[in-house]
């Protein structure tokens, strides 16, 4: 059943908008801090781990904006939904626990979140385009960081194998890999301990 | 490649040594380095140089056992202590005044 909060938001095309890219960055926070501990060295382990951080902070600014307009909280929106009402793109939802892969949609993630926040640092609407031009700052730097990564890999066929791989999910939204239940599952299961209502 | 990392506190300040990072090349040493040192505005400039660049020091000619150099060959509390007995100055313990 789908929750209260999904039937107001197609009356908002603002919050609809926002939801997408806050679920972007949610679950790919999520898969970036998977590295914590296991990256190949220890320089990336903390690049990534600083990534995922940024990237949740990017989610939740986006929620707080989307709530306001759904008369929510972010909290309610990153967590108490079910997977298949999440907007992400089918590119975030993947546990890539291959350097080359996650380097690779890396790469392709921030070429099209680059883009994304183009066109929305140009919007009429300030609050959005103000925020846009926030998380652009921030952006900048995990924007050089895959570049950085695809010239040191750009010759390496299992990185170009992977590029190619992942290149169709990039902005497949129209439904969600088997991925992203089990994955909500652990995000939530904290949440999901307390009743509805609970003060943490 | 090994970097080794200076921050600067404030402006005006000696930058002191701060740590060390490994990465393939310059731009990925300041990534590591923005991204280990400065990410919380704990510095207000970095230094970051090669292992290999810095030209270091540690073996020192001293043959003659020159100690009129060096601070310590310099005693200088017997030589106040001569020199206050010679002025008169001295305190009855010995001590300096």
């Amino acid at each position: 059943m789908a929750s209260p909060v999904l039937r107001r938001v197609s009356e908002h095309a603002r919050a609809e908008l926002l939801l997408a890219i806050a679920d972007d960055e949610l679950i790919l926070g999520w898969r970036d801090s998977e590295w914590t501990g296991i990256a190949p060295f220890l320089e990336e382990d903390v690049a990534f781990s600083s990534i995922a951080q940024n990237e949740i902070g990017h989610a939740r600014a986006l929620y707080e904006l989307a709530a306001r307009d759904l008369g929510t909280t972010a909290d309610e929106l990153a967590l108490d939904r079910q997977p298949e009402e999440y907007r992400c793109s089918e590119l975030v939802e993947l546990r890539l626990p291959e350097w080359e892969r996650t380097i690779a949609r890396h790469v392709l993630y921030e070429q099209a979140d680059a883009e994304r926040l183009e066109r929305l640092k140009a919007s009429d609407d300030t609050e959005v385009a103000g925020l846009a031009a926030k998380i652009d700052r921030e952006e900048a730097y995990h924007r050089l960081h895959a570049e950085m990564w695809h010239e040191r890999l750009k010759d390496e066929p299992r990185y170009v194998d992977a590029l190619e791989e992942l290149r169709p999910l990039v902005d497949r939204r129209e439904g969600h890999t088997a991925e992203l239940a089990p994955l909500w599952e652990e995000m939530t299961i904290v949440r999901r301990s307390q009743p509805a209502g609970t003060v943490w | 490649m090994i970097y080794e990392v200076f921050r600067q506190e404030r402006k005006g300040q000696a930058f002191q040594h701060a740590g060390s990072i490994e990465a393939p090349d310059e731009r990925f040493a300041e990534w590591y380095a923005r991204e280990q040192y400065g990410r919380r505005g704990e510095s207000v400039g970095l230094w970051v140089v090669a292992r290999e660049s810095v030209l270091q020091i540690d073996e020192f000619v001293d043959e003659l056992n020159r100690n009129y150099h060096r601070v310590d060959g310099y005693p200088l509390k017997e030589k106040l202590k001569e020199a206050r007995e010679r002025a008169g100055t001295a305190t009855k313990t010995g001590g300096q005044g």
